[in-house]
């Protein structure tokens, strides 16, 4: 479904109608809305968006980790065939981390400052079903897969620098070989140099274990160089899906041309291409196509139709300017 | 010459950490010999990068006078900050104001925008009448380009990042401050969005000759809006100079690795395959080493010098200064000098 080159993979998760709702006192906002995505088995996707689209809630929501106010309100995810949405509670504790996990922003912070760093491995293992004590040695291997000694088992937190800790936090997240790794903006806080060391750890790890890693974050740099296929999400919904390349080199939904546009380079100074006009509100989202009221290309029809994620060669844009068909029309991303 | 509007001399500041549950106690050095000096004269935008843990953030703290150097000295129009004498302190919380990374956290979500922008004028006694004040707002809103009619009577959730941000600049702008400190003003928001942040930004530094200290962990868009740059590692500074010479041709070995390794909105450069070996990882958080270059142990050039002892700012060929053994033959930068590279020579077109 996503053309030839990825007809071949195996399809590893498949979102189909996915959908989060805030309560809140003025409403219901609908953070994500409606999202159909398959990830392949092994392969590399980025999620980009605008600040408040919804890719944090899209992650979450997988994970079935949406608090109060918030639920989800519709859809499926199959994990390789299996609904996790239909799971139970405590089917849910154990996928999680053996079949999909995280590593949050920030998760550096998320270390227990007064745990040796093997013990909150040993006892992350145990809290998601891992019955048995940790085989002697695991520990030690997993440090050393992501390129830590194993003597960083005895140290506690403090005693690590970020991009020691950020390790830590992806030792914790493979250590039960899940099928799918959540990034979200992994390394934000972390140097370029270190950073590089860190996604070059994520891809041979994701490599050697067949998993498939999903990379949230606004560095468009890092996606360029990370990612093989890329998302794009606007106020909740994705509206585009492609190859990287095409993202970057021919993006077709105008929201993607403008972010792309926007992108700094070490070209020009004192230059600055921000999009005009304001953020959507989830409370009031406007009719038709959610990016009218600032599309520089927008048809008088796109304030009444609301374009769906439709398929060209391959490439999944959600823009009236593809030409308009019914919902069904459409082939999922 | 009058005295600088801002000026940071030698600053130095050491936390040291409780030892209970590690055992004995350690200290961290947030920030190593810091000097740096804003003229009241010709405005200036200045970049501080580093990565998290850098001293970035406790630089920022100790200019806006929010906690007390170790040793070393702030000083306003002349003045030290720590024991002003109260109209010198008025002057310089006006004059002086910070933008932080998160605008979200600082409002309190029940108050309107109305609230967050007339509190300052109120405190500090701006206008004489309410009509004045409403102006005074209106007018600052529209400097960052925000509508007063669509802004006024909202709030903070009813508003986007990009909006939030710009209302913390259009309130900073009310009191007419000629220095912003800027704490990562956009690394939390999209492309497009940091963008509309930093030009706004850019235009009241052209437009309105307000000075800024950009901090950031991002060279791009440090490129983008400032004259010049001063690179951090872990606490001290390792580089400073003009921004276009330090990114186009990096003297010091942290920053050549630094540039090189930023990754280019461009797919297919090989950026993963690159570099390939793994750092193991020593032991020891983010504080300055005690002896010897701080970078010794990632360089490629460390010599038994750059281990013994710390260098100093050399002057380097391209005009900056780096602090690294490599430019040893060259002289030292002192203070002063560090003070004189970042002086903005009316460039401010670019
Ligand atoms: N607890 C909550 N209550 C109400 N609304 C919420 C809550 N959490 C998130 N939202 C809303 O859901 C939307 C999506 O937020 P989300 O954090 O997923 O965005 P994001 O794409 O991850 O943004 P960023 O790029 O800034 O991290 C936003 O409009 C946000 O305000
Ligand atoms: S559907 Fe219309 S408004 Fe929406 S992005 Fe396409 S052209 Fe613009
Ligand atoms: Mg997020």
């Amino acid at each position: 479904m996503g053309g030839p080159a990825t007809d071949m993979r195996q399809k590893l998760l498949e979102i189909r109608g996915l959908e989060v709702e805030f309560q809140t006192r003025r409403g219901i906002a609908r953070a994500v809305n409606c999202i159909d995505l398959t990830l392949y088995a092994g392969e590399r996707f980025g999620l980009v968006g605008e600040s408040g689209s919804g890719k944090t809630t899209m992650i979450l929501a997988l994970l079935r980790m949406i608090r109060e106010p918030g639920r989800i309100s519709g859809g499926q995810v199959l994990l390789d065939g299996v609904d996790l949405l239909k799971l139970s509670d405590e089917e849910m504790r154990k996928t999680r981390l053996a079949g999909l996990a995280m590593v949050p922003q920030g998760a550096m912070n998320s270390l227990n400052p007064v745990m040796r760093v093997g013990d909150q491995i040993r006892l992350s293992m145990s809290e998601h079903g891992q019955r048995r004590p940790a085989e002697a040695g695991r520990i030690e291997e997993l440090l050393q897969m992501v390129g830590l000694r194993p003597q960083v088992a005895e140290l506690y937190p403090h005693e690590l620098s970020g991009g020691m800790k950020q390790r830590a936090c992806i030792a914790i997240a493979i250590s039960l070989r899940p099928r799918l790794i959540l990034a979200d903006e992994p390394t934000s806080a972390l140097d370029v140099v270190v950073q590089r060391h860190i996604m070059q750890t994520l891809r041979s790890l994701g490599e050697s274990m067949d998993a498939t890693v999903l990379l949230v974050g606004h560095d468009m740099g890092l996606m360029a160089q990370f990612t093989q296929r890329m998302g794009i999400m606007y106020g909740g919904k994705l509206v585009e899906v492609g190859t990287v390349e095409e993202i970057f080199s021919s993006p077709k939904h105008p929201y993607t041309q403008l972010l792309i546009a926007s992108i700094p380079s070490f070209k020009s100074r004192g230059e600055f291409k921000g999009i005009p006009g304001v953020a959507l509100s989830l409370l009031n989202p406007p009719t038709g196509c959610l990016f009218h009221p600032r599309c520089p290309q927008a048809l008088d029809e796109c304030a009444s139709v609301d374009p769906s994620l439709k398929e060209l060669d391959g490439h999944h844009t959600a823009c009236l300017l593809y030409g308009r068909e019914g919902t069904h029309a459409a082939t999922p991303a | 010459m009058p005295p600088p509007l801002l000026e940071a001399r030698h600053l130095r500041k050491v936390f040291s950490s409780g030892g209970e549950p590690f055992g004995a106690g350690s200290e961290t050095v947030a920030t190593e010999d810091f000097s740096i000096s804003i003229s009241a004269e010709s405005p200036s935008f200045t970049t501080v990068a580093g990565e998290s843990g850098s001293g970035k953030t406790t630089i920022a703290r100790l200019l806006l006078g929010l906690m007390a150097p170790t040793s070393g000295q702030v000083l306003f129009r002349g003045s030290d900050v720590q024991g002003m004498r109260p109209t010198e302190r008025r002057a310089y919380r006006r004059e002086v104001q910070a933008i932080f990374q998160d605008p979200f956290e600082v409002y309190n979500p029940f108050y309107k925008v109305d609230h967050i922008l007339t509190t300052p004028i109120r405190k500090f006694g701006l206008a004489r009448s309410k009509g004045e004040m409403g102006e005074m707002v209106a007018k600052a809103l529209e400097a960052v380009g925000l509508r007063p009619d669509e802004t006024l009577g909202r709030y903070p959730h009813q508003l986007s990042g990009g909006q939030r941000q710009r209302i913390t600049v259009a309130r900073a702008l009310l009191l007419q401050p000629k220095l912003i400190i800027a704490d990562e003003p956009v690394s939390m928001v999209d492309a497009s969005l940091r963008a509309t942040i930093l030009e706004t930004l850019h235009r009241l530094y052209r437009e309105f000759a307000i000075s800024f200290i950009y901090i950031t962990h991002d060279l791009t868009t440090a490129y983008q809006v400032t004259d010049n740059i001063v690179i951090l590692y872990r606490g001290a500074v390792v580089e400073a100079g003009d921004v276009e010479r330090v990114i186009d041709k990096p003297m010091h070995p942290y920053t050549q690795e630094l540039v090189e390794a930023i990754p280019t909105p461009v797919p297919g450069r090989g950026w993963l395959a690159e570099n390939e070996e793994v750092e193991m990882g020593g032991a020891g958080g983010g504080g300055v080493e005690s002896r010897g270059c701080a970078y010794a142990p990632r360089c490629a050039h460390a010599a038994d010098r750059c281990r013994a002892q710390t260098p100093p700012l050399y002057r380097t060929d391209a005009g900056g200064a780096a602090a690294c053994y490599l430019y040893g033959e060259n002289a030292v930068v002192g203070a002063r000098e560090f003070a004189a590279l970042l002086v903005t020579d009316g460039r401010g077109e670019c």
